[in-house]
């Protein structure tokens, strides 16, 4: 009896303990929201009047060009890593060869290699390649890191892959290619896609390196934010980090109302 | 040998017939070839050249052994940056693991629902830029900040959290948080915890059995999500540069220091061969432990 209350007290603690946890994790991006709208030059809370100048700031040049920049690269990095990381995932999975360890290491190294040695390593050689400055020396960079989000999901559905699949789609007739697009690719297709959507988002807030590869001409979006965090106090900061968390919520939410979907289907099926 | 054959592939046996004179090679080399190169021009080389630049000199001749690693060692505020460095990643890895773990063993315990609510929860926070979430505890921690206005209500005086450790280890504990959560919640969600009942039922009060059945059986996850926290807050560089202060720098900020404001590439060097020696030397720790961990997992 006294057993169970003290398992209950438990539960009840921990319950506790988690609800702070998750309040710790959200409560400060939530504090953003009305700072965004304050009407003081400072990030004062709560603001004492209220304004919409912050947004309006957002639409000027500085702004729009550094997003503007921002997408393109990450676009590009989305789609360079796509295609490397899946043919890097068919060699490591499909390989027989004792060797391609080299290469598994290599993919997973920018992962482990402390971020800012990679940006000094890059900012002397891009320089010399005049690559500084530029959406492909930006894109190459980005790029590098950005492969194990492919490697590893595309990588992991490949081993649970049925290759008798493929062998039946050959015997059946089927040109390697035709193979490839009609049985092998549409099975790995979710891992390709949310491995592409996780290097689109690497690149699209990665910092350390955009410090080192920026030109005055050319800045990304943490670039922007971080010289305005830095040399100043802009408030303008709030409206982009309002803006961005309305938009990772509801990314959140649809990924995770369409997930328990998928779950549910496939319990009913 | 039939089955070797076989699992060549489709795309193998089309390549043979096409490049007879690569027959003794595995074929897959060449489609991990573009990958290879990319990696090695533009991240292997890169990296190796300002590795490399810790044997050169400021001035000419230009070639000097080791004296990039002598002055990095032979300095006191040098020291004590790397030894404050190893302590912040130490003291970030704790922390982030007691904030993790209970995190992630109600996410196993809870509805369907719920684990839902505390998943939408941590990946909110992890997908929100990472120097936008450095940005929002600049806010909290301000003088006229949240948590400043909750200490004054208490009738403490404000203090100054803003360059400090403690701010610091707070930016880096948030940032960090996922990265231990997740390795850590897929090992406790496969424990069987019917072995903690088994343990009850033959009279092992429950803390015990919590910690002599549970405890044991996640530590993979905790060597798994520990090593990644580790590794990554000793090139942490974003939270000490917008949280901490210059007079408390960690070995990244010096690096950036040395490099732009000082253009003493070979020192950049050096250090960035200390830092990478070290995470290495902390990669090959864990994988040792993660052994042990798993042969004690194996005996019965």
């Amino acid at each position: 009896m006294s057993a169970d209350t003290g398992r209950k007290a438990t539960r009840w603690a921990l319950a506790g303990l988690c609800t702070l946890i998750g309040l710790w994790l959200i409560l400060p991006l939530a504090v953003i929201v009305p700072i965004s709208f304050s009407g003081e030059d400072s990030f004062a809370f709560p603001p004492q009047s209220w304004t919409l100048a912050r947004y309006a700031n957002l639409v000027t040049p500085q702004w729009t060009q550094a997003l503007l920049n921002s997408l393109v690269v990450a676009l590009l990095v989305a789609g360079l890593c796509a295609v490397l990381g899946t043919l890097a995932a068919f060699a490591i999975v499909r390989s027989h060869s004792r060797a391609m360890v080299v290469l598994r290491l290599l993919i997973l190294a920018p992962q482990v290699v402390p971020i800012i040695i990679v940006g000094l390593g890059v900012y002397l050689v891009f320089l010399g390649w005049q690559l500084t400055g530029t959406v492909s020396g930006f894109v190459i960079a980005h790029a590098a890191l950005s492969l194990p989000f492919v490697v590893i999901p595309v990588a992991a559905s490949l081993q649970t892959f049925d290759r008798s699949l493929e062998r039946a789609s050959a015997s059946l007739g089927a040109a390697p290619v035709a193979t490839f697009f009609q049985v092998t690719f549409p099975i790995i297709r979710p891992a390709i896609l949310s491995g592409t959507l996780l290097a689109f988002l690497g690149s699209f807030d990665e910092l350390v390196l955009a410090l080192f590869l920026q030109s005055p001409t050319f800045v990304t979006l943490p670039v922007q934010l971080y010289r305005r965090m830095t040399d100043t106090i802009d408030p303008t900061i709030a409206a982009v980090a309002t803006i961005q968390l309305g938009f990772v919520i509801a990314c959140v939410i649809v990924a995770l109302v369409l997930e328990r979907r998928r779950a549910a289907g496939t319990k009913a099926g | 040998m039939g089955g070797q054959l076989l699992s060549g592939g489709v795309m193998g046996t089309a390549g043979k017939a096409r490049l007879p004179f690569l027959a003794g090679i595995d074929r897959w080399w060449l489609v991990a070839l573009p990958v290879l190169a990319f990696l090695a021009l533009f991240f292997v080389y890169p990296s190796a050249t300002i590795l490399l630049r810790t044997f050169t000199r400021f001035d000419a001749p230009q070639v000097g052994g080791l004296d990039n690693l002598v002055w990095f060692f032979s300095r006191d505020a040098n020291r004590a940056i790397l030894l404050r460095t190893f302590v912040v990643a130490g003291l970030s890895t704790v922390l982030t693991s007691l904030v993790a773990f209970p995190y992630a063993y109600l996410m196993t315990q809870v509805r369907p629902a719920v684990r839902t609510l505390m998943f939408g929860v941590l990946l909110v926070s992890m997908f929100f830029g990472i120097l936008l979430r450095n940005f929002a505890w600049v806010v909290m921690l301000q003088m006229q900040g949240p948590l400043n206005d909750v200490i004054a209500a208490l009738g403490f005086e404000r203090q100054r959290f803003l360059g400090t450790m403690p701010a610091v280890l707070m930016g880096m504990t948030h940032v960090l948080f996922p990265f231990m959560v997740l390795p850590l919640y897929a090992v406790l969600r496969g424990i069987d915890t019917r072995l903690v009942l088994a343990a009850e039922s033959l009279g092992a009060r429950p803390a015990r059995a919590f910690w002599d059945i549970y405890l044991p059986l996640s530590l993979p996850g905790f060597i798994a999500g520990a090593l990644l926290v580790f590794v990554l807050a000793l090139g942490f560089f974003i939270t000490p540069a917008v949280l901490g202060s210059t007079q408390q720098s960690l070995l990244s900020q010096l690096m950036y220091a040395q490099f732009y404001r000082q253009a003493a590439f070979g020192r950049a060097g050096a250090m960035a061969l200390v830092l990478l020696v070290a995470t290495v030397a902390a990669l090959v720790l864990a994988s040792a432990l993660s052994k042990r961990s798993r042969a004690y997992e194996a005996t019965p």
